[in-house]
């Protein structure tokens, strides 16, 4: 389909004379009709092969994204620590004290959380925490203090669905029989929620994690332009009006294979968490 | 009392983790910014705009490209810091024949590769020789083409033997080279990075002769002779050199160090700038111009580039097949106002299609302002095609802002003083290109950068058939008149020749330059031995930190 898409990777505002473009779709094979092409992209694929990448010369697509994906990947996994840190306890705290201010107000937050782009909030996290007070680096990537401020800015955007998520869920399961029956057997409120309501009610958060797990992995290319972070995200999105046709399929490829392991991972997860889910099956 | 110890473990788990952030704080309070330790350390922090397609000089082709080059690698000549004449550089002096046809270059005997191998006038012939093999497929090589034969070769019309190619090692340390034709700006063009040597060895070992996209750019392998060696790339977050202790002038370079950050977004390098991550930055959005005045007076900087902003006309298609519709077009926009009231960014109009003062010379104004002559060129055409207005015109540009925001001007222009309704059309980059190299337009957006400080890297531009014309104008005279202007050997007669060709330009009207660019920054008062040049090149070796004030 990239293919479709007019232009191709060697237009530059010099145009390249004939000869030259010749020299280059034949270097990368592009001469070929496309039906050979995808052969033997599959057949290097076969091979963990994902090809040369055109934007950056004399890097392998692979090598790149095995470069950039740690650094996603742990952006994701802070981020997902902040959001759980932040949105799980916000959202047990509003659903034991329904209609009240403990209620209120973190659900007013998070519904601002959930409004505010990270591209408002993440400009003036640097602004308070670096331009003024000078705590963090504003950008960049290099060690753990730049990952405060990237993971906190995308962390709150997905604690405020969090916080939601859990106290929809807790507040059903509150009201279940068993949650009575524990009530009426005098355990205290404590122990009501942790050992008996938090399971059945964090279950729509798991549904939550596995995209957003997803989501927080494959890399935001707002916040990564934002912090200037080496991530995934830009690859994605810059390959595709780079014409890099190799960085294009590689990286829709890394992530659908991404995807399904994931959704995977929750659905399993989901299971051992709700006997319902087990029985269904 | 379970829920009292309860509690208690929940206060517990409270304090340690605000211990723990608390410890992070401190960790990064205790790190000064990059700006700061700078001084000591050495380091220059530089702003790259983009990260650069390739760091091997035969198939670069960006500014990013020429910012990292220019430390890595060195030509015959270097530059001066301010003005950007021709300076030894491995080359210690050169003699010129009578004729301008025949340069000897005498290189010094204590010129090394980063590796501490001897740089020979052998590495330049082979240097010129892979830029030019049409297996390499490299989009600058016809930069060579001034090279007596190097043209036969480059086509692959004739092996390097039988063309003779003017680029002979008569001696280890004795390059002549021979042109095609005298071309008085021939040690500028030997600045640009296509002229820059490559080390045989590495290329060599790993086959990259004739082969783009092999790794011998990678830190680790990249061999140069420039005053900074390649220590560290990271595709996206940072270009690290260090200083090389085999260039021949090591003792003269005092900076230890230069990072290049490709940050592409123009808000996260101000920010970074204002948070002491950067000394430079490559530019600044025009939107935020008014705000760094008034904050940073002293660090923001207008300077002069050598750039033309200008829209093509499409010849080959009505209403642009007629002479009268372009020059209608031309007379209806006030460029004074455009730069005043638009852009704001210190741009100067262009009343020529070369910026004045290019090399010394100083085209007359042409491109005026004068709407009723606009409006009468325009009725003429219309009453002999028997309409009643012009048909709604494509304006075809890339998408941006600053683009959309010119586009939008001269729209209301032309409604003004013309009563055309222009459909203004945004393309993704790659898109428009595309769409512009294949003369599907009626008007398009364009720039020009110059390559070398002289009016031929403008005028070439308009020559028939030229791949960067895409306007479908050929005129003889013009072609002829640019040919005079390139190879002689008097300024004089290059001067007017060039005038000819400016004023071929403002009787045809295939194309329609709006304003001259500057290069906007900002630069952080430490940073010394940085001064404004046309092109934005600043030779490293004469850059330094230092705490006084800048002057």
């Amino acid at each position: 389909m990239t293919r479709y898409a007019p232009g191709g990777p060697f237009d530059a505002e010099k145009a390249i004379p004939q000869e030259i473009k010749v020299k280059l779709e034949s270097h990368f094979g592009l001469d070929r009709p496309l039906f050979d092409q995808y052969l033997l992209y599959l057949k290097n694929l076969l091979r963990g092969d994902l090809g040369p990448s055109f934007k950056y010369s004399g890097w392998e697509v692979s090598e790149l994204i095995a470069t950039a994906f740690p650094v996603s990947l742990t952006l994701g996994v802070l981020s997902l620590g902040i959001a759980l840190f932040i949105g799980i306890p916000a959202g047990i705290m509003a659903a034991l004290r329904k209609n009240t201010w403990l209620d209120y107000l973190p659900m007013s937050l998070s519904m601002a959380g959930i409004c505010l782009p990270t591209f408002v909030l993440g400009p003036l996290l640097i602004y308070i925490f670096s331009t003024q007070l000078g705590l963090f680096p504003p950008l960049g990537w290099y060690g753990p203090s730049d990952w405060f401020l990237p993971s906190f800015t995308l962390g709150l955007f997905y604690a405020a669905y969090v916080a939601r998520l859990t106290r929809a869920g807790m507040l059903e399961t509150l009201q279940q029989d068993y949650v009575r029956t524990a009530r009426a057997k005098g355990a205290t409120p404590w122990r009501v929620v942790t050992r008996h309501a938090l399971r059945g009610g964090l279950l729509p958060v798991v549904t939550y994690l596995g995209p957003a797990f997803a989501g927080l992995v494959s890399g935001s290319f707002v916040i990564e332009s934002i912090f200037f972070i080496p991530g995934l995200g830009k690859f994605f999105v810059t390959a595709a009006f780079n014409r890099d046709y190799t960085m294009v399929l590689g990286t829709v490829l890394f992530y659908a294979s991404l995807i399904i392991l994931l959704n995977l991972l929750v659905d399993l997860l989901q299971a051992w968490i709700d006997p319902k889910a087990r029985q269904t099956r | 009392m379970h829920s009292n110890s309860s509690s208690n473990k929940q206060t517990h788990l409270v304090g340690l983790i605000g211990l723990l952030c608390l410890a992070w704080l401190l960790q990064g309070c205790s790190q000064p910014s990059n700006v700061e330790t700078a001084l000591d350390k050495g380091i220059l922090h530089f702003g790259l705009g983009a990260e650069p397609q390739h760091l091997d000089p035969h198939l670069a082709t960006s500014v990013a490209a020429h910012n990292i080059l220019s430390a890595l690698l060195e030509g015959l000549v270097s530059e001066h810091p301010k003005t950007l004449k021709p300076v030894p550089g491995v080359a210690h002096r050169w003699e010129q024949s009578k004729d301008g046809k025949t340069y000897i270059f005498y290189l010094r005997k204590d010129a090394h590769w980063s590796n501490g191998d001897p740089l020979t006038a052998h590495d330049f012939v082979y240097s010129f020789r892979r830029i030019l093999n049409p297996n390499l497929g490299a989009q600058y090589a016809s930069m060579l083409h001034p090279l007596k034969n190097a043209r036969l070769y480059h086509e692959g019309k004739k092996t390097w033997e039988e063309a003779k190619v003017g680029a002979v090692a008569t001696d280890d340390y004795i390059l002549e080279i021979t042109l095609e034709h005298s071309i008085p700006y021939f040690l500028e063009l030997l600045n640009h990075y296509s002229w820059f040597p490559v080390h045989r060895p590495t290329l060599e070992k790993f086959e990259a002769f004739e082969k783009m996209g092999t790794p011998w750019t990678k830190p680790g392998n990249f061999v140069g002779n420039g005053p900074f060696r390649l220590i560290n790339h990271q595709i996206n977050s940072v270009i690290s050199v260090g200083k090389n202790e085999h260039y021949w002038d090591a003792s003269s370079v005092q900076l230890k160090g230069i990072r290049f950050y490709p940050i592409e977004a123009v808000d996260t390098e101000e920010r970074a700038y204002r948070a002491g991550f950067l000394h430079l930055t490559q530019s600044v959005s025009a939107d935020r111009i008014d705000f760094l005045k008034e904050k940073y007076p002293k660090e923001l900087h207008f300077e002069p580039y050598l750039g033309t902003y200008f829209y093509r006309f499409n010849l080959k298609s009505p209403p642009f097949d007629d002479l009268r519709v372009r020059q209608a077009f031309s007379l209806a926009i006030n460029r004074q106002r455009l730069v005043d009231k638009v852009l704001k960014g210190g741009q100067s109009p262009a009343n020529t299609f070369t910026p004045p003062g290019t090399g010394g010379f100083y085209p007359k104004p042409q491109f005026l302002y004068d709407p009723q002559k606009a409006k009468q060129l325009l009725d003429s055409y219309l009453s002999e095609k028997g309409l009643e207005r012009l048909p709604p015109v494509e304006l075809t540009y890339n998408t941006s802002e600053g683009h959309k925001k010119v586009a939008e001007a001269l729209h209301g222009m032309w409604k003004e003083a013309l009563g055309v309704e222009i459909r203004l059309l945004n393309m993704e980059w790659k898109v428009f290109l595309s769409t512009v190299s294949k003369g599907e337009f009626s008007l398009a957006r364009a720039g020009w950068i110059g390559d070398y400080v002289d009016p031929h890297t403008f005028l070439h531009m308009w020559r028939s058939g030229e791949g960067l014309n895409m306007t479908g104008w050929a005129n003889a005279p013009y072609d002829q008149a640019l040919k005079l202007g390139e190879t002689s050997n008097s300024e004089k007669e290059r001067w007017e020749n060039f005038q000819k060709c400016e004023d071929l330009l403002a009787m045809e009207f295939p194309v329609l330059p709006l304003y001259f660019y500057v290069h906007l920054t900002l630069r952080h008062p430490t940073v010394r031995g940085w001064h404004p040049t046309l092109l934005d090149h600043h030779p490293y070796k004469h850059v330094y930190l230092s705490k006084e004030e800048s002057p």
